[in-house]
Formats: structure tokens, C-alpha cells, sequence
């Protein structure tokens, strides 16, 4: 039983990463219409900004997590301003190409510099409040041991996609950004600055990505490739849920975690193909994902 | 609290010009759609575009609005050159646009449809005002936008934008589509409108619907204006307006 509690955890932590990069694709594909292949390269860029701070300033993880996700989203909104905007209109093609091209320079220069190990970046031992020695150790729960950092993960990566899920559906900015989703040049000739919205719409959906980034450092070590590993999954993720839909991408996120989290603990052997494979039987059935609205 | 600008514009004499459009040549990708429009629309007017399908009278309105890709010519809006404005900057100078497909957004609720478009200046309607000219949008303010009967949708598309403090209207057919009792109430909507100082400039294929609320008529053909006369020469004028516009 602790084993599977165990895998069940592993599960929800991957869940989590899965949520908070599919957010951020399902986020920036309403508005720029692009797939963001950078995606992958944007939240290794996140744990390696964690990792300047800490070894170049000083900046320890608690500072890290806000602004790590502020200097990725301003290079992502560079990057829209100067690349991204000139793309609209055109065939997914392109971004995809694009952004492709990007996350390959991105990951060679870092290549470059840090080769393909592991950087390690330690989980964070403040504040230390009575035992509590930041997130390091953990707590027996009774039926399992829980390490204090893997629990910490999953309840704030909750917290996060709802609360870009609530800035999203019950917020005015929100309205403004799903009718302009919708219909931007009804919603630019009512008076709002849609290129600027959709610059920082890309900054968002960047800005969770290397907040996931930051998260994982702890736990994954900090690797130039290690957002290439991941995306391919995410996509799988994404293309399950379906592009377009906020909560639909939280809860395929979260729900894909599990599942392979049960798959390691059932039938190992299966453990890394299972998500390939639910894509397949959902794209044969559902085609636009199980969330997802006709692109 | 008075705005300076608004107070101007209620003193301005009638007759100032509003909107003075002069060889308006507009392009939808490489074809020419608009080939020199000239008319122009003066203070408190209701100003009638009439014409056939396809004549160039939606397109007008959309270059006004800075929404259509290649303009050339001269759109003054309260004497600014508006040609190479952006529709949201024009959207900020007090121009405010009802899409003739309604625009209604499928994803917003209706309470968020007629919130969106942002205050441009004081003095728009409140909501209780917009209640109260429209009661029926007040029961459905939690429905899907795009749940509404045809009727409401487009009194939902008039409504948000007179919320916004824009005294500039453009309707792009109002009227298309909608049963005789929706349409009597959107010309007396119209009406109330003009009455309080709006100037609106509308679009319309339904003539007689037009005659109701019209100060002026421009009639295009071919992407030009060919003719133009005022509603008291509407009687003068009917056979020339039956040979245009072919009914």
C-alpha cells in the first residue's frame, strides 16, 4: 500500500507540472492562435533563473518563485513583440515552426554553457518556524511518509491554476480576454489595446511555465533539456483535454498525473506510454480533446 | 462632475460637422471596395446610408472605425484626422460601433457582454437607464450572450455601447432580421437616442424603417455616394430612391 500512495504522490506532483504548463498552452493558443513549442524551453528557463538567483545574488526560493516568473515573462514578451505578432493570421504552421526554432536555440545556448547534467538546487530550509525547517523533511501522515517540498508543490500549483482559472472566467480582465479570444477586432474597436493584451497574455502563459519551473528545480535538478522531456508529454496532455479550455487543461493535467502515477504502481512497464496511448483512443473518438472546442 | 469636453459638445451649435468623410477609398485585400466616398453627418443628425447588398455601405462604416485593413482619403472625426488611426484610439475619441453580425460574444454572459466595452468619457448611459430602455436584458443578465433571441442580441448590441460615453453611433442594420414589433422598438430607441443629443449614423436596407428615424439620406452605389437628400425631400425623391435601390 505505501507504494502505491507513494506513486500516487509522484502522480499528483507530474500533475501538477502537466496543469500549469497545459494551462499556460491552453492560455496563450486562445489568443496568439500558436502552438508554443517553447513552452518546454521557457520552464527549464524558470529553473535556471531560480538557480542564477540563488548562486549569482543570493536570491534564495522563496523571491525565485515571483520573480523568476517575471524576468521569463518579460524575455517571452520580447519574444512575442519582436517574432510572435508578426505571425498572426497565419496558418498554426508557422508559430509552431517558430516557436520551435526558438526552443532549440534557447536549449542549445544553455547546452553550451551546462552541458546535459543536472544542476542541483536545494529545497529551501526557511523560514524555520518551531520543527518546521522551511520545506525540507516531511510528515508521517500515518498511512504514508509525505516530504514537506511534494506536498508544498501540488497544493500551491492548485492554488495557482485556480486562481488563473477565477482571473480568467469571473474577472473583467478575463471578459476582455475571452472576447477578444473570440472576436479582437470587434473587441479593439470597442477601445482596448488588443495587441497589448495579447503581449501580455504571452507573458502569463511564459510566466506559469517558469513558475513551474521553479518548482520542479528542487526536485528535478535544473537541466538544460529538462523542459524537452517534459513537453512532449504535455502536448500529449493538451491535445487529451483539448487546446482552448482553462479548467479542461487543470483537471487533464492533474487527472494524467494520477493515471500514471496508477500505471507505475499497476503495470510499470507501461508507465511512460500510457498518456501516448489514452491521446490515441481520445483523438480516434473525440478528436478536438475531451474539453476542447473546434479549433 | 461636468467633463469640459462633454460640455462642449452639448453646446456645439447644431450643424457642426460630427464626421466628414471625403474620397474615402478603402481595399479589402487586393480588391477596391470603396472608390470615393464623400458625405458627412453634423451635430444631433441621424444620418441614413442606403444602398444595395454589397454596395459599399458596411465598409464605410468599418473604415470609419479604423477596422478595415487599407483606407486612403479623409475621415475627420470632431475635426481629427482619424484615416491612419488605430479603431481602438478611434474607439477612445468617442466613435462607437454596432457590427451588423451583432458581435455578440458566445464565451461572456450577458451582464459581462454589456460591461465589456470600457468607459471612453463620462456622461454614457447608466445601467439603470439601459434597463429601462431595454427591460428585457435585465432578466436575462446571467444567460449565455449568445443564448438571446435574434431581437435581443441586437438590443444588447446598441446597449453596451451606450454605456460607454461615445455620442457617436454607427448601427450597421439594426433592423435585419428582426420581427416588425423588435423593430418598432429599436426606432423608437433610435428616437430617444437622437432626442438626448446622439448623432448616429446608420446603415440600413429597410428604407422604410429609415424614413422613420432619418434626418438624411446618402445613397451608395459601387463603393461612391451618388446622391444625398434630407428626409423632407424623401416624397421628391422616391422614384430616383426606387430605381437605386431596386425595390
Amino acid at each position: 500500500m505505501q507504494a502505491l500512495y507513494a506513486q500516487l504522490l509522484v502522480g499528483l506532483i507530474n500533475g501538477s507540472f502537466y496543469a500549469l504548463l497545459s494551462l499556460g498552452l491552453a492560455v496563450i493558443f486562445g489568443m496568439l492562435n500558436i502552438i508554443n513549442f517553447a513552452h518546454g524551453a521557457l520552464y527549464m528557463m524558470g529553473a535556471f533563473t531560480a538557480y542564477f538567483l540563488l548562486h549569482l545574488t543570493g536570491i534564495g526560493y522563496w523571491w525565485a518563485l515571483l520573480i523568476a516568473p517575471i524576468v521569463v515573462g518579460i524575455f517571452g514578451m520580447v519574444l512575442e513583440r519582436t517574432m510572435l505578432q508578426w505571425l498572426a493570421g497565419l496558418d498554426h504552421l508557422y508559430g509552431l515552426l517558430l516557436t520551435f526554432g526558438i526552443a532549440l536555440i534557447v536549449q542549445g545556448v544553455f547546452q553550451n554553457y551546462f552541458g546535459s547534467s543536472g544542476l542541483p538546487y536545494a529545497i529551501p530550509d526557511y523560514p524555520q518556524i518551531g520543527e518546521w525547517r522551511g520545506l525540507q523533511g516531511g510528515m508521517n501522515l500515518g498511512f504514508m511518509f509525505l516530504p514537506v517540498y511534494r506536498g508544498w508543490v501540488v497544493i500551491f500549483s492548485l492554488v495557482v491554476c485556480l486562481a488563473t482559472w477565477f482571473l480568467i472566467e469571473k474577472t473583467r480582465l478575463g471578459a476582455y480576454l475571452r472576447a477578444a479570444t473570440e472576436n479582437p477586432t470587434l473587441v479593439r474597436a470597442f477601445g482596448i489595446n488588443v495587441p497589448r493584451m495579447i503581449t501580455l497574455t504571452y507573458g502569463l502563459g511564459v510566466g506559469l511555465a517558469a513558475l513551474a519551473g521553479v518548482l520542479s528545480a528542487p526536485i528535478n535538478q535544473v537541466r538544460p533539456l529538462m523542459g524537452a522531456d517534459l513537453i512532449i508529454v504535455v502536448f500529449a496532455v493538451v491535445v487529451i483535454g483539448g487546446m482552448g479550455s482553462i479548467m479542461g487543461s487543470i483537471i487533464t493535467g492533474f487527472a494524467l498525473g494520477v493515471i500514471e502515477g496508477l500505471t507505475k504502481y499497476f503495470y510499470p512497464e507501461a508507465s511512460n506510454t500510457v498518456v501516448f496511448v489514452l491521446m490515441v483512443l481520445v483523438l480516434l473518438v473525440k478528436p478536438t480533446g475531451l474539453t476542447g472546442r473546434a479549433a | 462632475m461636468p467633463d469640459p469636453k462633454m460640455a462642449e459638445a452639448a453646446n456645439k451649435p447644431a450643424g457642426a460637422e460630427v464626421l466628414s468623410v471625403s474620397d474615402l477609398q478603402a481595399w479589402y485585400g487586393e480588391s477596391h471596395i470603396l472608390h470615393g466616398i464623400n458625405f458627412n453627418v453634423k451635430a444631433g443628425e441621424v444620418v441614413t446610408l442606403l444602398g444595395r447588398n454589397g454596395a459599399g455601405k458596411t465598409t464605410t462604416l468599418k473604415s470609419v472605425m479604423g477596422i478595415i485593413g487599407k483606407r486612403t482619403g479623409s475621415i475627420r472625426f470632431n475635426n481629427e484626422d482619424i484615416i491612419r488611426a488605430s479603431s481602438d484610439r478611434i474607439a477612445r475619441l468617442g466613435v462607437a460601433f454596432c457590427p451588423e453580425e451583432r458581435g455578440i460574444f458566445a464565451s461572456l454572459d450577458v451582464r459581462e457582454n454589456l460591461l465589456l466595452p470600457p468607459i471612453v468619457r463620462p456622461g454614457g448611459l447608466s445601467l439603470d437607464q439601459i434597463f429601462e430602455l431595454f427591460p428585457n436584458l435585465k432578466e436575462r443578465l446571467n444567460s449565455q450572450g449568445t443564448k438571446l433571441s435574434g431581437g435581443e442580441q441586437q438590443m444588447l448590441a446598441i446597449a453596451r455601447i451606450l454605456r460607454t460615453g461615445a455620442r457617436f453611433l454607427m448601427l450597421d442594420e439594426p433592423t435585419e432580421g428582426l420581427a416588425p414589433v423588435i423593430i418598432q422598438q429599436i426606432g423608437h430607441t433610435i428616437a430617444r437616442l437622437k432626442s438626448e443629443g446622439f448623432t448616429i449614423l446608420l446603415v440600413e436596407q429597410n428604407f422604410r424603417f429609415a424614413s422613420t428615424v432619418a434626418d438624411r439620406y446618402y445613397i451608395v452605389e459601387h463603393g461612391k455616394v451618388i446622391d444625398g437628400f434630407a428626409n423632407s425631400e424623401l416624397s421628391a425623391n422616391m422614384d430616383k430612391l426606387h430605381t437605386y435601390l431596386g425595390v
